[in-house]
């Protein structure tokens, strides 16, 4: 019998509610909900009160996490499954949310001036976070869907939190090509459960094995399966839509976009293509070795002529997604991997927050450059920025060492680490290629900080306007620039918990 | 310890440097001039408790450090490594001196200027091949911030072209340094990047020439070997002088040693296979450079094309792949750093009070600064390899291992001395003697003090190492007999 007909006359399976492994993931939707109705019924809350709020949410949500650290199961009939990769996604992802959660509350706005940013974006930032560790934890194509859809329609809201005609511009592209490409995927489902007979990445995992199975139907579907993810990590050739969007949305958004839907979307791509399409690797590896390559390459030397921080950011966060694809196109046959690429997105999270705090400050210091994008993100503003911001400037420059990949900061290991799994996969070319990327990089990441350290700022600095009173923007960066230099010189803790994370449940 | 305090206490001194307030800058020089007095100090013990005769690494430490990727911090230093420890300890000081009178952001300048002394010390005890790495891209960026925020006009060019064709070259041999890791670790099981272990391990000749084919790019590029000293005049002249003395002085150091430390004794067969290759581009970059530095106008250019050109015997000697060639390239070395540091300091005094470094500017100076024409006669002549003169040493040695290796290279590298001879001693010539033809030449004040102390432990060294280089060839040979024998092990 076909499958399709076999599955229609079974009944439908009442999975067990296992409440405990998606602890994390309840604490996130209820404090959201609890947000959301603060918001409704108390206008007049203060932003530092909703921060608050969001930080407690997210620390629940920790703690939860922490006491299902050692639990390693398949939950609700393998929908989600409690494994390495879950539980290092999910720190990661809610320490990533902290992070974005001080930039909120700091706000775009400067000193004096009203507040452009919603309140409704705290709840919306705890939602997006439930998406993204859903995604991390979903061992079924139906809840990867699901997960995804949640996390995307709440970014495609924030993207445009601001009236701003760029915010609008940036929210609608991001939403068009985000639909587009969910219906990518959701047609990849199909054709991966006609295929297979079941949406379950352990089932579909057997399957694979299965000689008897119809091989072109599959392969179609894991080909959409992959349009869909290389859009959600902005892989070249489905990168068009990063840098209008980055440049566009408010910067804490942005931050959080770069940082946590990277971390989120290789979690799946991980658990999806090395874990569940492992059989097929042979398939389908050279199609992410070459999305790798051109990722790498075409995000380097693009970024190599921007003129806009942002931009540059957006451009070298799709360089960095090519890194990231040479641990996945290696996991499938050497667990190092995945957590090599585990390990890298925990330290990309940090040093591209922090480059995009930078951003956020100085920001601060005068009117924007355009009032359609209404931020202040130029490269020339920041013309001699060590002289009159020290501190920024510092954490600039190491933000920009790191994501250079400069020994001792963290993003020297996390290169190391992903070229070193690269070798042992035998995808040796695959590594100079990224060689060869970070070399060009190194010039636009230089670029930023020859502009800020080694030429003189323009005009009349008493123009500028001080950057008022940023405690939580302080905070973050603080916190940023530590973990940037402390896991460069003490990555051992770190990379022993990624190696953890190496066994994928399914 | 002592080995480890020696290399972090000019980066602690780079902290307390950093700390001292904006308002009271020139606090700022004395701590400097401090934890780099401490450093020598210290590296001086070292070298007291340094037992010569002894191949073997002395005075290590080692600690983990990344035990997941089989990274440990292991350091120590051998006959080779412990004169150019020296040098570095020695250089630092004077370069913190030679900047005393330094208005722009002397802070921020000393800082850099200890940290890249932590980074080259770094570069030169490390004997694990990850922390060697380590050390290797962090020179980069404290040498990239000197050159581009304190330097000339084309300052930023200069700086990135630096900055990019090293981290090129550095990242290549990542690439053979996990290989290599992970090579050993299939063969062995033990995941490790101890240098002794890996110089052990027995590689297939075939993986060497690869292997050394990436290590050779880093080392080629740091060097530099022709032709890939395009990066160098424009650093070289670029840089703030006190600067150029520890790029040149030192960090040019870096490569040879990298050559002599790692690509020989870690892969003997890629090393010989690739040794006619080397010895063609030493001496073809000997003489290329010559000659191009006698073309220059610019007296800084000019000894930029001649630090090129004197690295190439340092080439040449430690590709001869003998005891005297070997020797006579790490004597080399520290005679460079002396010379090209002294000539480097001549050229910034002279910029101070003149500001230009252009040769045809100056001309008798003989008749007015004769104090400073003494000391600039004694570095040159150093510097042409005058017997009884530190370089003469150094090059007699590099260039009779060259001769008994090979008597075609050594011939036309001696074509190199003379040359070296002409483009110096005629800029000498031309810049010292001769009528005091330019009006601004004749007030021109003669060495101070400070200036006095920054020379007079350069020249006396000179001096005094051209006479008497056998302590330092005692407490080398015994290492580089042991890179001799590594090099000339037969292959499995």
């Amino acid at each position: 019998m076909h499958p399709l007909a076999q599955a229609t006359t079974q009944p439908l399976p009442l999975p067990e509610v296992d409440w405990r492994a998606i602890a994390p993931e309840l604490a996130l939707a209820v404090a959201g909900v609890v947000l959301l109705l603060v918001v409704a019924f108390w206008p007049r809350a203060g932003r530092g009160v909703l921060a608050g709020l969001t930080l407690a949410g997210l620390a629940a949500a920790a703690a939860l996490t922490v006491w299902n650290w050692d639990l390693e199961r398949v939950a609700f009939e393998g929908a989600v499954s409690l494994d390495g990769i879950t539980r290092y996604a999910r720190a990661v992802l809610l320490a990533v949310g902290a992070l974005a959660t001080l930039m909120v509350a700091q706000g775009d706005s400067r000193e004096g001036e009203p507040d452009d940013s919603p309140p409704e974006v705290f709840p919306l930032l705890l939602f997006a976070l439930l998406g993204m560790v859903l995604l991390a934890a979903a061992s079924d194509l139906l809840v990867v869907f699901i997960a995804l859809e949640i996390l995307s329609l709440s970014l495609y809201v924030m993207a445009g939190e601001t009236r701003r005609l760029a915010a609008q511009e940036a929210a609608m592209k991001y939403f068009l090509l985000g639909a587009f490409s969910s219906a990518f995927l959701l047609y990849g489902i199909a054709l991966c459960y006609g295929a297979t007979g079941s949406t379950n990445l352990l089932e579909i995992a057997d399957a694979t094995g299965d000689p008897t199975a119809d091989g072109t139907l599959l392969l179609a579907g894991v080909g959409l399966l992959a349009v869909g993810f290389l859009f959600k990590v902005s892989a070249v050739p489905f990168h068009m839509w990063t840098p209008d969007v980055y440049q566009g949305t408010p910067t804490p958004v942005a931050a959080f976009m770069a940082a946590a839907t990277k971390v989120a979307g290789f979690a799946v791509f991980l658990r999806v293509f090395a874990g569940a399409l492992g059989g097929l690797v042979v398939s389908w590896r050279p199609v992410i070795a070459g999305a790798a390559v051109l990722t790498m390459l075409v995000g380097a030397a693009l970024a190599v002529v921007q003129t806009d921080l942002k931009r540059m950011l957006a451009y070298s966060s799709i360089s960095h997604a090519g890194y990231l694809l040479v641990g996945v196109a290696a996991a499938a046959t050497v667990p190092a991997g995945v957590s090599a690429s585990m390990f890298y997105l925990l330290t990309y999270a940090f040093m591209v927050m922090g480059a995009f705090m930078v951003v956020q400050y100085v920001s601060r210091l005068g009117p924007p450059d355009d009032d359609a994008i209404g931020e202040r993100s130029s490269l020339e503003d920041y013309r001699g920025l060590a002289r009159r911001h020290p501190w920024a400037a510092g954490l600039l420059a190491v933000f920009m060492l790191a994501l250079t990949g400069i020994p001792p900061l963290s993003g020297f290991w996390a290169k190391y680490y992903v070229f070193l799994a690269g070798i042992e996969a035998g995808l040796t070319w695959l590594v100079v290629v990224a060689v060869i990327s970070s070399v060009i990089s190194a010039f636009f990441y230089l670029r930023v900080l020859v502009v800020a350290y080694l030429q003189e700022p323009v005009g009349d600095p008493g123009a500028e306007t001080a950057p008022g009173r940023t405690p939580a923007l302080g905070v973050a960066l603080g916190l940023a620039g530590l973990l940037t230099v402390a896991i460069g010189l003490a990555p051992e803790a770190l990379i022993a918990a990624a190696r953890s994370a190496e066994r994928i449940l399914g | 310890m002592l080995l480890t305090a020696t290399l972090f206490a000019p980066l602690a001194g780079a902290l307390l440097v950093a700390l001292v307030p904006a308002a009271r800058q020139e606090s700022a020089r004395l701590v400097a001039l401090a934890a780099s007095l401490v450093t020598l100090g210290l590296a001086v013990v070292l070298a007291a408790r340094f037992q010569t005769g002894d191949a073997g690494f002395q005075l290590g430490m080692t600690a983990e450090w990344v035990p997941a990727f089989g990274v440990s911090y292991r350091v120590g230093v051998d006959g080779v490594s412990l004169p150019l420890v020296l040098l570095t300890a020695v250089l630092t000081p004077l370069a913190i001196a030679g900047s005393w009178r330094m208005a722009d952001r002397p802070r921020t300048y000393l800082a850099l200027l200890l940290v890249l002394e932590t980074a080259m010390l770094g570069v030169f005890v490390s004997l694990d091949l990850f922390l060697f790495y380590v050390f290797w891209e962090a020179v980069l960026v404290p040498a990239y911030f000197l050159i581009g925020s304190f330097g000339g006009e084309r300052r930023v060019y200069a700086a990135v072209k630096f900055f990019v064709y090293t981290l090129l070259g550095g990242l290549l041999m990542l690439v053979g340094i996990i290989a290599l890791f992970w090579l050993h670790q299939q063969a062995t099981g033990t995941p490790t990047f101890d240098y002794e272990a890996l110089v052990d391990f027995q590689k297939a000749p075939s993986t060497q020439r690869w292997l050394f084919a990436a290590f050779f790019a880093a080392f080629a590029i740091k060097t530099p070997v022709w032709p890939f000293h395009t990066w160098l005049p424009d650093a070289y002249t670029e840089a703030p002088t006190t600067t150029t003395v520890l790029l040149a002085g030192v960090m040019s150091k870096l490569g040879v040693y990298g050559f002599l430390r790692f690509a020989l004794p870690l892969f003997p067969d890629g090393a010989r296979w690739a040794q006619p290759v080397l010895l063609t581009l030493a001496v073809v970059g000997i003489l290329y450079c010559a000659l191009v530095a006698t073309m220059q106008r610019d007296f800084k250019t000019l000894v930029a094309y001649s630090s090129v050109s004197h690295l190439g015997f340092i080439v040449l000697g430690i590709f001869a792949f003998n005891l005297q060639g070997l020797q006579g390239g790490v004597f080399y070395m520290v005679a460079h750093g002396l010379v090209i540091g002294g000539l480097f300091f001549i050229t910034g005094m002279l910029e101070e009070r003149r500001g230009t470094r252009r040769i045809e500017e100056f001309g008798g100076l003989q008749q007015v600064v004769p104090r400073m024409g003494g000391v600039m006669l004694v570095i040159t002549l150093g510097s042409v390899a005058l017997p009884g003169l530190v370089g003469f040493v150094g090059e007699f040695l590099t260039l009779l291992g060259a001769f008994l290796e090979n008597r075609v290279y050594a011939v036309l590298a001696t074509v190199g001395v003379i040359l070296g001879a002409v483009y110096l001693l005629w800029a000498y010539q031309r810049m010292w003697h001769g009528p005091l033809e330019r009006e601004e030449n004749r007030s021109l004040p003669d060495l101070t003090r400070r200036e006095w102390a920054i020379l007079a432990p350069l020249v006396a060294a000179i001096i005094v190492l051209g006479l008497f280089p056998r302590p330092v060839l005692d407490r080398v040979e015994p290492s580089a007999q042991r890179v001799v024998e590594q090099t000339q092990a037969p292959s499995p």
